[in-house]
């Protein structure tokens, strides 16, 4: 469809700024957003393997910049872009089966995985830290 | 020469695009697989924070953490490339810079995969 301007010049339907902004519509958008940043984040995982393949002293390195604070937000940004993508994912299974359509469904498991990963992500960066001594 | 048909009606009859639901599938396929994997790398992580390089490299190297992670890496390589292939085809608007956005995707998936399967093997057999 993405030719149909460029062809005939016919108007295309009107798009997002048109619609007044709705949580399912926002939680879609942000489903495609944390995809795209898992997307480049992807390569975080490939330097710190690689890293980690290297030797000590660069693994170091790469681990004192995950560590430092800047690191540390990214990290964070990193896990929950991760666990909501999943959780969106989950979503979309349901979703697949042909179940859960009715609007105070999708309003609830919007709202309720949205909360869900605010809270997983908290429980998961906890957990390390705590394991790992450092609270 | 002004084209008097419609872009469906260019399109109507010539049948389906010979691939079905092959990408739908292979979405789903390897979304489901990305679910307890990376939940493994996730709880991984969480467990090697704070070791230092002989730990972490002792255990991404193990046979219990390597085949899992290179599970991962694969399932996630295929799962992004399909993800972001339709991102391009959704907002890339010209025919030529849409398929070049598709091999690009194609090549940076596959060598982020690669690299990580690079360093994981490098790991498993302990250089």
């Amino acid at each position: 469809m993405a030719n149909a301007k460029s062809q005939t010049g016919r108007p295309l339907s009107p798009h997002l700024q048109i619609y007044k902004p709705m949580l399912t519509m926002m939680m879609s958008i942000l489903h495609r957003m944390t995809g795209a940043a898992l997307y480049l984040g992807s390569l975080l995982l490939a330097w710190w393997l690689i890293a980690a393949a290297t030797g000590p002293d660069y693994f170091n390195f790469v681990n004192g910049l995950a560590g430092s604070l800047p690191g540390k937000l990214v990290l964070f940004g990193y896990t929950w872009a991760l666990i909501h993508h999943m959780l969106g994912g989950l979503r979309h299974f349901i979703w697949d089966t042909g179940r859960g359509f009715e609007l105070p469904t999708v309003e609830f498991m919007v709202r309720a995985s949205l909360a869900a990963s605010l809270g997983l992500t908290v429980f998961i960066w906890a957990a390390a830290l705590f394991y790992s001594g450092a609270v | 020469m002004a084209d008097m048909r419609t872009p469906l009606n260019k399109v109507r009859g010539l049948g389906s695009a010979k691939e079905g639901a092959d990408h739908f599938w292979r979405q789903r396929v390897t979304a489901l697989a990305n679910i307890p994997l990376t939940l493994f790398l996730v709880v991984s992580i969480a467990l090697l924070a704070g070791g230092d390089h002989a730990q972490v490299a002792a255990y991404l190297g193990s046979p219990l953490a390597a085949v899992p992670l290179l599970a991962l890496v694969i399932s996630a390589a295929i799962h992004m490339r399909l993800g972001m292939q339709v991102i391009i085809e959704d907002y890339v608007y010209g025919e030529g810079a849409k398929v070049l956005c598709l091999v690009a995707n194609t090549f940076f998936t596959g060598l982020v995969a690669l690299t990580c399967v690079y360093a994981i093997i490098k790991l498993s057999l302990g250089s």
